[in-house]
C-alpha cells in the first residue's frame, strides 16, 4: 500500500497539483481487492489503461479532414459515422450507434451531456473537464449562446444553434466548417486544423494563418 | 419537486465554466480501467455505475471529482452484489 | 417503432424516483422525432441488474428552446435535441 498514510487528509478535496486525493489510495485498494478475489484481471486493467491513454481527437480529425475532402465519404460519416470510422480503421468504441452532425454556414452543432458525461471516447480520447463541469451540463441547453460566447464564438444572428444532449446510447460527433483559404491543404494538414473542441461546437477549426497549438495537452502515459 | 442531483440541464448556476486542461492522473485511469474490467467481467453495467453516482448524497456529488464519483458508485455497487463486503476497502486502507 | 420522423411528440410528465435517462427540463414538452436510432436495452431495469428486456426504441427529439425555456435569450430558430426512449414519449398530433 502507498500512500494511506495520507488517507485521512484530502477526503473529497479536488486534485492538487503534485499530491493525490484520498480517492487515490482508494482506487488502489479496490483494484487489489478485486484482483485478489479473481472478479477482475490484471491483464484487462492494463489493457483498458493502455487503451484509454491511446485515444485522442487526432481519430476524430482524420474523420472530419476526409469528409471536407471526399463528398461520398461526409454522405457516408452523415448516415452511419460508426461504419465511417471503421472505414478509415479507426476504432468508433463501444456505442452502437455513432452520429456526425454538420456545421453549416447556416446551423451549428452544440453537444453536451446534461445527465453525466456521454462523449465519444474512442474518437476524441478523454472529455475535457469542462464537459464533465456541472456549470457547463447546467448552461450548455438552457443558455448555449452564452456558453459559445464564454468560448470565445459568437454566432451570427441567422445561424441556428442546435444543442445536442447525449442523453442514452448514442455518442454524437460534430463535423466543424472547412475554413476558407485551405483549398491547397492535403488531408494530413487538414485534419491539423480540426481541434477537440471544434467537434464538441465550442469552436470553429483553426484557420491556417492563426495556427497554434492543439487546445488539448498531448496525452502520455 | 427538486430535481435529482445528476439532472442538471437549466440549473441556475452563474459560475463560469472552469476552461483549464488537465491529463488524467493515475489514478483517475485506474479508476476508468476498473470500470472497464468490471464491464468486461459483467460484474456491473454502465447503468449501474451511472445509477450508483446518481445515489450520491447531493452534498458528495457536488463536491466529489469525475472519478471520485466512479469510486463511489464501484463501491456501492459492488458492495450491494455482495462482491465486496460492507467497510471492506476501509478496513484494507487501514491495514 | 411506434413514431415515425416528423411526427409531433410529447415527453411524459412523469416523476420517475429510479434511474431514468429523461431528463427533467423536457418533461410535460413537445418536440418533433427527428431520426429514429434503434432499439436499446431499457436502462431503468439495466441500472438495478436486469438484461433491459424488452429493448425500448430510442428517438432523436427536436425542440424549438423557446418551448423549453419560457425566457430563451437566444434566436427563435434554436434548436433542442435529446434522445427519447418511446416509453417517455405520446402522440401530439
Amino acid at each position: 500500500m502507498t500512500g494511506h498514510d495520507h488517507e485521512h487528509e484530502h477526503a473529497h478535496t479536488p486534485i492538487a497539483s503534485g499530491d493525490e486525493p484520498a480517492a487515490a489510495a482508494r482506487v488502489r485498494a479496490l483494484e487489489e481487492l478485486l484482483v485478489e478475489k479473481g472478479a477482475i484481471r490484471v491483464e484487462d486493467v492494463r489493457q483498458r489503461i493502455d487503451w484509454l491513454v491511446s485515444r485522442s481527437p487526432a481519430d476524430g480529425a482524420r474523420l472530419v479532414a476526409r469528409a471536407w475532402i471526399d463528398p461520398e465519404f461526409k454522405e457516408r460519416l452523415l448516415a452511419d459515422a460508426r461504419s465511417a470510422a471503421l472505414e478509415l480503421g479507426l476504432d468508433p468504441g463501444p456505442s452502437p450507434v455513432v452520429v456526425a452532425l454538420e456545421n453549416t454556414a447556416t446551423v451549428h452543432h452544440l453537444v453536451v451531456c446534461t445527465l453525466c458525461s456521454c462523449y465519444p471516447k474512442a474518437l476524441l480520447g478523454p472529455p475535457p473537464d469542462w464537459y464533465k463541469s456541472l456549470p457547463y451540463r447546467s448552461r450548455a441547453v438552457s443558455d448555449p449562446r452564452g456558453v459559445l460566447a464564454e468560448f470565445g464564438v459568437a454566432l451570427a444572428d441567422d445561424v441556428e444553434l442546435r444543442v445536442v444532449d447525449s442523453t442514452a446510447d448514442i455518442r454524437y460527433l460534430v463535423i466543424p466548417r472547412r475554413p476558407a483559404g485551405t483549398e491547397a491543404l492535403d488531408e494530413e494538414e487538414l485534419s491539423a486544423l480540426v481541434t477537440r473542441d471544434s467537434m464538441i461546437g465550442v469552436a470553429h477549426a483553426s484557420r491556417v494563418e492563426t495556427m497554434s497549438p492543439p487546445a488539448y495537452p498531448p496525452f502520455s502515459s | 419537486m427538486d430535481p435529482a442531483v445528476h439532472d442538471r440541464g437549466g440549473w441556475p448556476i452563474d459560475a463560469p465554466i472552469d476552461r483549464s486542461e488537465h491529463e488524467l492522473a493515475d489514478w483517475e485511469l485506474l479508476a476508468d480501467a476498473l470500470v472497464g474490467a468490471l464491464l468486461r467481467r459483467r460484474l456491473m453495467n454502465v447503468d449501474e455505475l451511472r445509477r450508483g453516482i446518481e445515489s450520491m448524497p447531493p452534498e458528495d456529488y457536488e463536491h466529489a471529482s469525475y472519478y471520485e464519483r466512479w469510486l463511489h458508485s464501484m463501491e456501492t455497487i459492488l458492495t450491494e452484489k455482495g462482491v465486496l463486503e460492507p467497510g471492506e476497502v476501509d478496513r484494507r486502507l487501514a491495514t | 417503432m411506434r413514431y415515425r420522423t416528423g411526427q409531433r411528440v410529447r415527453v411524459d410528465s412523469r416523476t420517475h424516483q429510479g434511474h431514468h435517462r429523461t431528463p427533467g427540463y423536457l418533461k410535460g414538452k413537445t418536440g418533433t422525432i427527428e431520426r429514429v436510432h434503434a432499439s436499446f436495452p431499457n436502462p431503468e431495469t439495466c441500472a438495478y441488474g436486469a438484461d433491459g428486456s424488452p429493448k425500448q426504441p430510442l428517438y432523436l427529439v427536436g425542440f424549438a428552446q423557446r418551448d423549453v425555456w419560457p425566457g430563451y435569450s437566444g434566436r427563435g430558430a434554436d434548436r433542442l435535441y435529446a434522445d427519447v426512449f418511446e416509453h417517455w414519449l405520446e402522440d401530439a398530433e
